[in-house]
């Protein structure tokens, strides 16, 4: 099984924090526009007001000369207002206004925001407003004018608020998708258990529910009748296997236990005898391929329950070269064993060690006399590996892949006794651990066969091994 | 000696009881495990060879109840079954040993034989004699005619297995199920080797050799 992800890893908390950036954005660049939409409306309100003020102005100008425009301005600036006025001369002598002082405009003519400060309860307040100066024709200069300071706090309110308001909204989504995130991390969680658990073995495992009927609910039911059906066929499969098993062996039996009385009946050394006695030796070859083939049925689908516990493959390797090592030594064969460092595994010694007898069996059966099989245990990152390497002839790469089915065998051993399953039973059982068996080319010659066990089947070893003091 | 079959095939069954009576043993038979268990209980039997799959009452069910009242006869299963952990229930289950259908009758009487000498009581031995060979499971030493041999260890529990069976055949699968604790038959048959570098440690430069094959059958170890 992967390692469980982190929360930061979870699909869900990546969702909701590329949403929650887009939405901050979204919302930032909403208010912007509404930000300014408003502020120009405003302005262009403030300004209308200013060039309607000036057309008075100017018509009173025009009437009654500058007499008539001071009168004017005092009379606007009796009551104190939105409007703001300044007239005065070259040397800012104020003749009328409602300003205490002229206040720093330095263009002529345009729209100018400007600060000034209005008594307000006894005490000085700076003010924003908006206007134009003119010049009036004596060099006298006119500020026509409008208080914006309520559209100015406004507007200072938004750009201050407006970073934590999407701070906040940062803030919120993170948490929230953090909250989201963790539920279904915690629901994926108990699925990726429930299913860790049922490829180690246990059928009857069932994802848990919730209850309340959400798409993981949804998820968890369809998985569990998913898991319901594949445990009745494999029940099924069981069934299948015991019945045939029985009802094959029963007859087979039967004609084994006839062709041994009949055997013994006759003279022992007879021909015809021989000929029972060679029945009988078919017999046994036809059994040991049923059991064979019956052996790689129940390993491959995993409908057997071989138990497993942690196992050294160096004391396996040990055991099996010692079985075969007086075999090599006939054929002239160095049987050796590589020595490595302890190498645990959860795995069935009985399967382990007749998939490594097989290969043993093989690669000294093909290796010529003079030749050297090496059997080896090797820990790596990924896992543990255990393989056999001999300087036989080797197996052509194109043929690889086939020689691990059932009943196959190449042109180059059609002469030599077997079955053509023994490295099919070897795949299964590699299957039943979820090792993998490689095939490889062998320095400087031959095969090198590999039980490839991965990481996740390897263990620690209880104690130190007992083996030699047994011995 | 006593031998109780329970068989339902009656074929297997016939063929079964023929061939231990042929071979000397007193023989009752019960086609099914009700029948096979009553009959377990109320007389004495030196074994049991039971089927795995009966009527009535499951092999294992069977073997169970001889156990819960107290019954120690050896019991041999025997089943059509297949193999893998159908071996580990039947002797959790209380069997002694198991054999897969079809068997070899030699096969069985060998085994036979081993589970009745298992139980006559020969008390907690040290050594073991055969004519001139002797083995000290103390010192797991080895002596033929006072004369040390060298054993390697699995030799050494190879020969002693042998010794304890002196006068008894012993088939391959015998041994590679006690002495190396396998239970599968190897492609080439390696018992064979092994056993021929015994001989030639034991036998070599003796008259009377004590390691004999039996044709068709497997070893046995004797004097004379």
């Amino acid at each position: 099984m992967r390692t469980k992800p982190g929360l930061l890893q979870t699909q869900a908390f990546r969702i909701v924090l590329v949403y929650v950036v887009l939405f901050a954005i979204s919302v930032t660049a909403l208010l912007f526009f509404t930000y300014w939409n408003t502020r120009r409306t405003l302005d262009d309100q403030t300004d209308q007001i200013i060039e309607a003020e000036i057309t008075g102005l100017r018509e009173e100008y025009q009437h009654f000369g500058l007499p008539g425009l001071v009168e004017t301005v005092r009379a606007r600036t009796l009551h104190q207002g939105q409007a703001l006025y300044m007239l005065s001369d070259n040397r800012h002598h104020v003749l009328a206004g409602n300003l205490a002082f002229w206040p720093q405009v330095s263009e002529m003519g345009s729209v100018v925001e400007f600060d000034y400060e209005r008594p307000v309860d006894g005490k000085l307040e700076a003010r924003r407003a908006r206007g134009r100066v003119l010049l009036v024709p004596g060099d006298f200069m006119l500020l026509v004018s409008q208080d914006v300071h309520d559209r100015y706090l406004t507007e200072r309110m938004f750009t201050t608020t407006l970073p934590w308001t999407v701070l906040l909204i940062l803030l919120l989504g993170t948490a929230g998708g953090a909250l989201i995130g963790r539920n279904m991390l915690r629901r994926l969680d108990a699925i990726n258990r429930t299913s860790g658990e049922i490829i180690a073995g246990d059928l009857t495992r069932r994802v848990p529910l919730a209850g309340s009927g959400d798409e993981f609910d949804a998820l968890a039911e369809n998985l569990n009748r998913m898991l319901d059906r594949i445990e009745r066929l494999m029940k099924g499969m069981r069934e299948v296997t015991d019945s045939v098993a029985h009802d094959l062996r029963t007859p087979l039996n039967r004609l084994r236990n006839r062709l041994e009385e009949s055997v013994a009946r006759l003279n022992a050394s007879g021909a015809q005898a021989g000929e029972i006695e060679r029945a009988i030796a078919e017999t046994d070859q036809l059994i040991a391929t049923f059991n064979a083939l019956l052996l790689i049925a129940e390993t491959d689908a995993g409908t057997t329950r071989a138990a497993m516990s942690p196992l050294d493959l160096g004391e396996v390797a040990a055991d099996v070269t010692e079985l075969y090592e007086p075999l090599a030594d006939e054929k002239k064969i160095s049987l050796s064993l590589l020595p490595g460092p302890p190498a645990g595994v959860e795995a069935n010694r009985s399967l382990v060690a007749q998939a490594l007898a097989n290969l043993v069996d093989n690669a000294i059966k093909y290796t010529p006399a003079g030749g050297q099989v090496r059997i080896a245990t090797a820990v790596r990152d990924a896992g543990v590996d255990l393989s056999v390497s001999d300087t036989g002839p080797g197996i052509p790469l194109a043929d690889r892949p086939r020689v691990t089915e059932r009943f196959v065998r190449l042109e180059a051993s059609r002469s030599s006794p077997g079955t053509g399953l023994g490295l099919s039973l070897v795949a299964a059982v590699a299957h039943y651990h979820g090792a993998e068996l490689v095939l490889e080319d062998n320095v400087p010659t031959g095969l090198k066969a590999v039980l490839r066990f991965p990481k996740t089947a390897m263990r620690a070893l209880p104690g130190a091994p007992l083996k030699s003091a047994a011995e | 000696m006593r031998i109780l079959v329970i068989e339902d095939d009656l074929e297997a069954q016939r063929y079964l009881v023929q061939g231990l009576k042929e071979s000397g043993h007193v023989v009752d038979d019960a086609g099914d495990g009700e029948t096979g268990l009553s009959l377990a209980l109320s007389r004495p039997y030196d074994v049991a060879i039971v089927d795995r799959m009966l009527p009535k009452l499951d092999g294992l069910k069977l073997v169970a109840g001889m156990r819960e009242h107290g019954n120690s006869t050896p019991v041999l299963f025997l089943s059509a079954l297949s193999e893998v952990d159908d071996r580990v229930k039947g002797l959790k289950a209380g069997g002694d040993d198991y054999l897969t259908k079809p068997y070899a009758f030699v096969e069985l009487l060998a085994r036979v034989d081993a589970l009745m000498r298992r139980r006559s009581p020969v008390g907690i031995k040290t050594r073991l004699d055969v004519g001139d060979l002797e083995l000290d499971l103390l010192s797991r030493a080895a002596k033929r005619s006072g004369t040390d041999i060298e054993l390697q260890p699995r030799e050494f529990r190879l020969l002693e297995y042998l010794m304890r069976h002196a006068g008894q055949v012993v088939t391959r699968t015998m041994l590679l199920e006690s002495v190396w604790e396998y239970h599968f038959d190897p492609q080439t048959n390696v018992i064979d080797v092994h056993i021929s570098r015994l001989r030639a440690k034991i036998d070599k430069g003796f008259e009377a050799p004590l390691l004999h094959t039996v044709r068709g059958a497997g070893y046995m170890i004797r004097a004379h």
